[in-house]
């Protein structure tokens, strides 16, 4: 039923319907409304789970791992340093091949200390073996929830979804929140297929000579690169129940003779929609909307990028000392084409900046200057700053 | 598209009063997008939020900052700096205060219209929270959306006697303005420039 709900209400809705048995959570900043949402749902015996407060989000991770193995559906979420001090669990749960659903609410990371927007969270653990699909809209965030569901138990990996914190998070919006009906025909009882029993003992997680790690790794690369199928077939079926489609691994739109796109991660896409409409640009422009980073969709890019001259890469971390990070790897993945087009890459909208309509033209100049192709925080103030820091 | 942006303190119901209004807009069938300006929250300090309202999906997620409406929850932050910036030419201002549309209007040189929000509060719900008492007045003024809506939206927020209370005030504040002398046409609804 279509609601207007704030983002982070909706999500938590969407994870009830899917009948989690165990939710972890730290309840203190960086911590969103999803999981204190989630609490009272528990609390007001509306959702029956059972809801652990924990004293970290190393200890959030650590438990909804447990929870999963114990055949248990499990859910948390987090944010900013709450991801980062969960890295060593987040690596563990995907090296086990626990399918386990967390959401990123992308919060900025400290130092300085920042409790805005920007994804440096979530980017900075795109190593550690987790799908990692990121919501446009909170229509998006509830769908994307609800499929990582599937996605995670049908492919034995775990799944973040990322969602702009605050842009997202903190926006009351009309969403339309499916049916439980809908969510049971969409998602089976949870299953795992090396859940533990006392009855049929084995060890996950166990010591591994180097004899067979290179094997593990191999084949944990290899689930990554195929759950992009999965990834695809879980949007296409949530579509036939729902009517909707949550992105795929990316979608493209905007005119098709287009030679020139703008790829874009995340809740910007909406403020560049807005203003491809009304600052119209001089040339025809494509909008990319990635939806999946982990796995990266090497094919489904190059797809989109085979007829354009320029893509324009605009993202919400740093990589410092080089510079973009979604940026560097579209340039990868675009380097194979034969005509490759020019990959243009800024980061704006950290720890918070707000990110205006006019950030479109200044964007497009980049085309009829392109001498310096360097990376660029485009929205930074110069002047702010000591010259010998500029 | 209107956009709207809310001024007050930390503990006023700023983002409360935003989403009540997307909430009204969304039961008259339109689009309604409420988001604060987030902070550090913290009782006092000036805080903001913001509301688009409009009959196609909202897609813009940037901070409004070409307002046609201010409504400001505390007369002092009339003066903190940036309060007013980008106020449309026309834009209007609907303040919290006990001193008269007229004075504040000349004090400032700005279109205001004030009503004590935060006295009638005290008087009707025990604690001065001006933000529904000033939501009902701006419905009031602007018709943009009606009082119906924001009775029904309060009531999805609030139960028991703060809802009663609260419906009681939103009457009361709705006699304090004169109807419909802001009134947006739907020609001035559909040709509101947006925040850049």
């Amino acid at each position: 039923m279509l609601q207007a709900l704030e983002g982070s209400q909706a999500v938590a809705q969407a994870v009830a319907l899917c009948r989690p048995q165990v939710i972890a959570a730290y309840p203190i900043t960086p911590q969103t409304h999803i999981v204190e949402n989630i609490s009272k749902l528990v609390a007001d015996g509306k959702l029956p789970c059972e809801f652990i407060s924990v004293e970290s989000e190393f200890s959030a991770a650590s438990v909804v791992l447990g929870a999963a193995v114990a055949g248990s559906r499990s859910y948390t979420a987090t944010a900013s340093q709450g991801l980062l001090l969960m890295t060593e669990v987040l690596f563990n749960i995907a090296g086990m091949r626990v399918p386990i659903v967390m959401t990123c609410a992308n919060r900025a990371v400290s130092s300085p200390l920042s409790i805005w927007n920007d994804q440096q969270d979530s980017m900075s653990v795109r190593d550690a073996g987790w799908i990692q699909l990121y919501c446009a809209d909170n229509q998006e965030a509830v769908d994307t929830t609800i499929q990582a569901y599937r996605i995670a138990e049908r492919t034995e990996l775990p799944v973040m979804v990322c969602m702009d914190g605050f842009n997202l998070t903190h926006t009351l919006e009309g969403i339309d929140i499916p049916t439980q009906k809908q969510v049971d025909k969409y998602l089976p009882p949870y299953q795992f297929s090396r859940t533990l029993d006392p009855r049929n003992p084995l060890t996950l997680g166990t010591c591994v000579s180097p004899d067979f790690y290179t094997e593990a790794r191999h084949s944990q690369h290899q689930a990554l690169l195929k759950s992009q199928a999965e990834i695809i077939a879980a949007d296409q079926e949530w579509q036939a129940i729902s009517g909707r489609k949550a992105g795929g691994l990316l979608t493209v739109e905007g005119p098709e003779q287009a030679r020139v796109a703008i790829l874009a991660i995340g809740s910007v896409i909406g403020t560049l929609q807005t203003a491809l409409e009304t600052i119209p640009p001089p040339q025809p422009v494509k909008l990319i909307k990635l939806r999946a980073f982990r796995p990266f969709p090497i094919d489904a890019l190059k797809e989109a990028c085979q007829n354009l001259d320029d893509v324009i890469v605009l993202e919400r971390a740093i990589s410092p000392g080089i510079g973009g990070i979604v940026g560097i790897e579209v340039l990868a993945a675009l380097s194979e084409l034969p005509n490759p087009p020019r990959v243009h890459n800024f980061a704006a909208g950290l720890g918070g900046r707000d990110i205006r309509l006019e950030i479109l033209p200044r964007l497009l100049s980049v085309l009829s200057d392109p001498g310096d192709r360097r990376f660029r925080i485009i929205d930074v103030d110069l002047e702010k700053l000591p010259v010998e820091d500029r | 598209m209107i956009e709207i942006r809310i001024h007050g303190r930390g503990g006023q119901g700023n983002v409360v009063a935003a989403y009540l209004t997307a909430m009204a807009a969304f039961e008259e069938g339109r689009y309604g997008q409420a988001f604060p300006n987030f902070g550090a929250e913290r009782r006092g300090a000036p805080v903001m939020a913001f509301v688009r309202i409009n009959n196609n999906p909202i897609k813009q997620r940037n901070q409004v900052l070409a307002p046609a409406f201010l409504i400001i929850q505390d007369q002092a932050l009339l003066h903190v700096p940036g309060v007013t910036d980008g106020l449309l030419p026309g834009g209007k201002i609907l303040v919290n205060s006990n001193l008269s549309s007229a004075v504040l209007s000349s004090q400032e040189g700005k279109d205001i219209i004030s009503i004590p929000a935060g006295t009638l509060a005290k008087q009707i719900l025990g604690r001065p929270v001006p933000n529904t008492a000033l939501l009902s007045a701006f419905f009031t003024l602007t018709g943009i959306l009606s009082q119906e809506s924001l009775a029904k939206v309060l009531k999805q927020r609030f139960k028991d006697a703060v809802l009663e209370k609260n419906l009681q005030l939103i009457e009361q504040a709705a006699q304090q303005v004169p109807a419909g002398l802001w009134k947006v046409s739907e020609q001035q609804e559909e040709s509101h420039v947006t925040s850049p």
